[in-house]
């Protein structure tokens, strides 16, 4: 069975989890190693007036207890966040100052004010709970919008009415004009819900200095472990990048929460230090729920023209963007370019518009989550599309057809030029999985029995393989967003690939060996992925923005050219032929049309022997390279979800997902499914289960799995997955990416089918039975009528 | 502190433990059995299920001396030698885990409800496997192949029963 490029073989990274052999910061246990936990804010907002550690102190077996005055002095810097966005009045975003170890004032609850580091988790957390802290309660708000009014309490004194920028993309007046225009405007006001990832495994860390070298280790469950690194070093002055090695083992997921470097991690490393002990911190779930970043929480109004032939004129959409107390580090860019770029979605729209306010409050941090800002772009245009259909009387894919772009390059007016794509297609094969023509019985059927059904459509585009470092530069990101690779062939034709990538449930240590495996014409046991830490890869972007295919591969690639012209150079050289008819198959390097040939390995023994070279060359075989994206990469499909509500109840079943998506080329499909399946569960647990809570006052209300709602087994179904390939023109293997398309595009969807069965548009996520059964008191059903 | 031995994964353990400590504490730090994790602190994620004499419990949710004498087995114990126990091998087969994280309360419970199911001769449908993960939370796979994995399991194991009778 060929194990190359295509080829549904099974992980090689299996076995270890699947006998509990799985190695994550949590089981990695140092000599000497002692235990933090951390005194936390039980107020939204408060100022700190004193901090009386002695009783702490005084418990046997506490070992120090820090707070932020210290981690100050020893200048530590605050926290910050990478990307710079200009307000369109050309002011810059305004960042409140975030110290690891808040020291004048608390902005949620869970801001932490002092760390303990004892003996044991339990004394650690027992001590801190000794702590006396004593705060003057300040009025708090939770909410965007709140927060926006006049006398809403002030959260940092540099971000007058807790603004932090007013940015817009789009012609504004000529958006205005064709909708002044259009035959038909369709207008909503859409609410994205407030999220938390929720990867299974919780945060951690492991921290430990070595004087004698004065350098650090940290163990960590990062998705970027040179990112962690540099940060550390260049921004919160921890240590220089060369005292500094940062581990990321195997990381229990991540979904985006696990990018940031977190005030838990800065503090570990500084107490290392400060009490010559390893420090140890993981979080329990509670402890997660208030701080690692949430995601979405977004409030538009928007408005689609559409012209008599039902073609969009014009998209106008104001958001407003929650962020939390502090600005996280990719925070400034979710609401903004990975958002209102997407805005054109799959159609051909000549004028938008799209002004974002992004807002302090006083609640956890807000960044990117699985998607970011995609999905609230899908959300909002593919809720317009259907709610728009269903005004204009027309069939909601009709109505899509007519407006699906269809040559590419295609650019739209909110700066993305899209590369290639088969929307038509996508749809195609949606429709026909999704048997809608069978529809119209089935809710015949269902209706017999009581029941609503109802069909909803979400045709998602997306832009991932984050990015092409210049234009990245110019719209203010801190980073190049390129990826590295190392490719080192060994004296006996065993391969490592070193990657900047990170894998955390994605299976690169198969897929990546998968390429290299077709390349070079070796068996995918023979290649090794080594990944996650600072010490043996020189540097690495991470994964996140399903890039680690487009970007991360094609490093990979670049440095596998490198080694096959070296290789062919060898074997022209020893086998006394032109290196232009050398090839690599069947595990040899031949003379093509001839029997002369080497075994890979023997290629490798004579590039380290080095007993017979081409003049000149160097011995050894081993190359290196950074791939720099040229575009985005534009994944798009259509997903079909078809519902049955219980009108008693409320309760709705999905009784069929459908996803049909354009991924390009795909390596491992297995894997690929496996990314739409738990995207695409996400994306339902948005839609009908997910939302984090806050009171008025700024409490959490949803701080454990007794109040969240995770999705479990018997909340989703068994998902109808088709692929349409189009290749990506930018990438050497025509990658473009799976890894958030299901959660981008299953919540319209959803939405749209719930909306479709119960006859009214008046429904927000997440659609509870109480909230679906609400909605439909409001409307006189059919059936309610009989 | 109070003494507790237990047979662990076929093996006598005794151990001095704080009264306080859970189950899951007690395999993880004092037995270093790192494969049973702990995703949440309200027992409903299911990373931490074990079997004790038998039967799959949330290790997060026992308390270590109440557990003296037991008979435990953890997610290191399931696999005879090199040859993986059929729930672990479906598990691979089918894509069931990516980043491995739940996995081990998964194959745990997945065994013990078919085991339930086949001692009381019930079929194990797909339904009744997603209502039986009631207890268990996966956050990447979005359960098909989990599903998928103890389905197949399943019919191995029920052909592995007959042919011992």
């Amino acid at each position: 069975m060929s194990e190359g490029i295509g080829a549904r073989v099974t992980r090689k990274e299996d076995k270890r989890f699947i006998t509990g052999k799985g190695k994550y910061t949590d089981d990695i246990r140092m000599e000497n190693q002692a235990y933090a936990a951390f005194v936390r804010s039980p107020h939204a907002h408060a100022t700190v007036k004193s901090i009386d550690a002695s009783a702490a102190e005084a418990m046997e077996g506490v070992i120090e207890v820090l707070n932020g005055a210290q981690l100050t002095g020893d200048e530590i810097g605050n926290i910050i966040c990478g990307w710079a966005i200009t307000s369109k009045d050309g002011s810059p975003m305004n960042m409140g100052a975030w110290s690891a170890l808040a020291t004048e004032k608390v902005r949620y609850v869970g801001d932490a004010v002092a760390v303990v580091i004892a003996e044991t988790q339990a004394l650690a957390r027992l001590a801190a709970e000794a702590v006396e802290v004593e705060y003057d309660e300040l009025p708090a708000v939770a909410f965007a919008e709140k927060a926006l009014q006049a006398g809403a309490p002030e959260i940092h004194d540099n971000a007058p009415g807790n603004l932090i920028y007013d940015w817009e993309i789009g012609e504004e007046a000529a958006t205005d004009a064709a909708l002044a225009g259009a035959a038909h405007v369709t207008e909503m006001e859409i609410t994205n819900n407030r999220l938390s990832p929720n990867p299974m495994e919780p945060r951690s860390a492991v921290a430990t200095y070595d004087e004698s070298e004065e350098h650090y280790t940290l163990y960590t469950t990062s998705q970027n472990p040179h990112v962690a690194r540099l940060v550390l070093s260049a921004f919160y002055n921890v240590a220089p990048e060369h005292k500094l090695r940062v581990i990321a083992p195997d990381v229990g997921g991540g979904f985006g929460s696990k990018i940031y470097i977190y005030p838990e991690e800065i503090t570990c490393l500084w107490a290392s230090m400060r009490t010559g002990r390893s420090v140890k911190w993981t979080s329990d779930r509670s402890e997660a729920f208030m701080t690692d970043a949430h995601g979405r929480d977004h409030v538009s109004t928007a408005k689609m023209g559409f012209d008599a032939d039902g073609k969009i004129v014009g998209f106008k959409v104001d958001t407003i963007a929650n962020f939390g107390a502090y600005m996280s580090l990719f925070s400034s860019a979710v609401p903004t370019y990975l958002y209102a770029t997407l805005l054109s979605g799959q159609y051909n729209i000549s004028n938008i518009h799209c002004n974002v306010r992004a807002v302090y409050t006083n609640t956890v941090p807000i960044d990117a989550y699985r998607g970011a800002g995609r999905p609230e772009a899908c959300y909002a245009i593919e809720r317009m599309m259907e709610t728009a259909a269903r005004e204009l009387n027309m069939d909601p894919g009709e109505l899509r057809r007519r407006n699906f772009i269809g040559e590419f390059p295609h650019e739209t007016p909110v700066i993305m030029t899209y590369d290639a794509g088969d929307f038509d297609g996508n749809l195609d094969k949606a429709l026909a999985a999704a048997n809608v023509t069978g529809f119209a019985e089935r809710k015949a059927e269902a209706a017999s029995r009581g029941k609503l059904r109802g069909l909803g459509y979400s045709c998602y585009i997306e832009a991932c393989g984050i990015a092409p470092s210049a234009a990245v530069g110019s719209l203010g990101a801190g980073v190049g967003l390129w990826e590295s690779a190392e490719v080192r062939v060994n004296p006996v034709g065993t391969i490592e690939i070193l990657t900047g990538s990170h894998s955390h449930g994605q299976g690169h240590e198969t897929t990546f060996a998968q390429i290299v495996a077709e390349r070079f014409s070796i068996p995918i046991d023979n290649v090794q992925i080594v990944h996650g830490d600072t010490d043996k890869v020189q540097f690495g972007m991470g994964t996140y923005g399903s890039r680690s295919g487009a970007v991360g591969m094609s490093a990979i690639v670049k440095a596998m050219d490198k080694v096959e012209a070296k290789v062919k150079k060898i074997a022209a050289h020893t086998l006394e032929a032109s290196e232009d008819d050398i090839v690599i198959e069947g595990g040899e390097v031949k003379v093509a049309g001839t029997d002369k040939a080497m075994g890979w390995h023997e290629v490798g023994l004579a590039a380290y022997t080095g007993h017979n070279l081409p003049d000149g060359m160097e011995p050894g075989l081993k190359e290196g390279a950074f791939y720099d994206p040229v575009n985005f990469t534009f994944p798009a499909g259509a997903y079909i979800c078809e519902v049955e509500v219980d009108p008693d109840t409320g309760v709705t079943e999905i009784v069929q997902f459908t996803a049909a998506d354009d991924f390009g080329t795909i390596i491992n499909p297995m894997i690929v499914e496996g990314q739409v399946h738990g995207g695409v569960a996400q994306g339902i647990g948005q839609a009908m289960l997910e939302q984090v809570v806050y009171d008025d006052d700024g409490q959490l209300i949803t701080g454990s799995y007794m109040d969240y709602c995770m999705p479990r087994a018997d909340d989703v179904p068994f998902y109808t997955i088709e692929h349409n390939t189009t290749v990506c023109p930018g990438n050497p293997l025509g990658i473009k990416g799976c890894g958030e398309a299901g959660a981008i595009g299953a919540p319209p969807a959803v939405i749209n089918a719930i909306t479709d069965a119960i006859g009214t548009n008046d429904l927000q996520m997440p659609a509870t039975p109480q909230a679906v059964w609400t909605a439909l008191q409001s409307v006189q059903t059919p059936m309610a009528a009989e | 502190m109070s003494n507790v031995k237990m047979t662990v994964n076929g093996k006598s353990v005794s151990r001095d433990v704080a009264d306080t400590t859970l189950l899951s504490e007690f395999l993880r730090e004092d037995l270093r059995l790192t494969g049973t994790h702990v995703g949440c602190d309200t027992s409903q994620c299911g990373a931490c299920v074990v079997h004790v004499d038998g039967r799959a419990i949330k290790s997060c949710s026992a308390l270590a001396v109440a557990l003296d004498g037991a008979e435990v087995t953890t997610i290191e114990g399931i696999a005879d030698g090199q040859n993986l126990h059929p729930m672990q091998a479906a598990f691979k087969a089918n894509h069931g885990l990516q980043c491995g994280f739940c996995t081990p309360g998964m194959i745990m419970t997945g065994i013990d409800m078919v085991n339930r199911y086949q001692a009381d001769g019930k079929t194990l449908t797909t339904e009744a496997i997603r209502d039986e993960l009631e207890g268990n939370i996966c956050r990447c796979t979005g359960y098909h192949n989990i599903v998928k994995s103890i389905e197949e399991a399943a019919g191995q194991m029920s052909g592995m029963a007959k042919a011992a009778e």
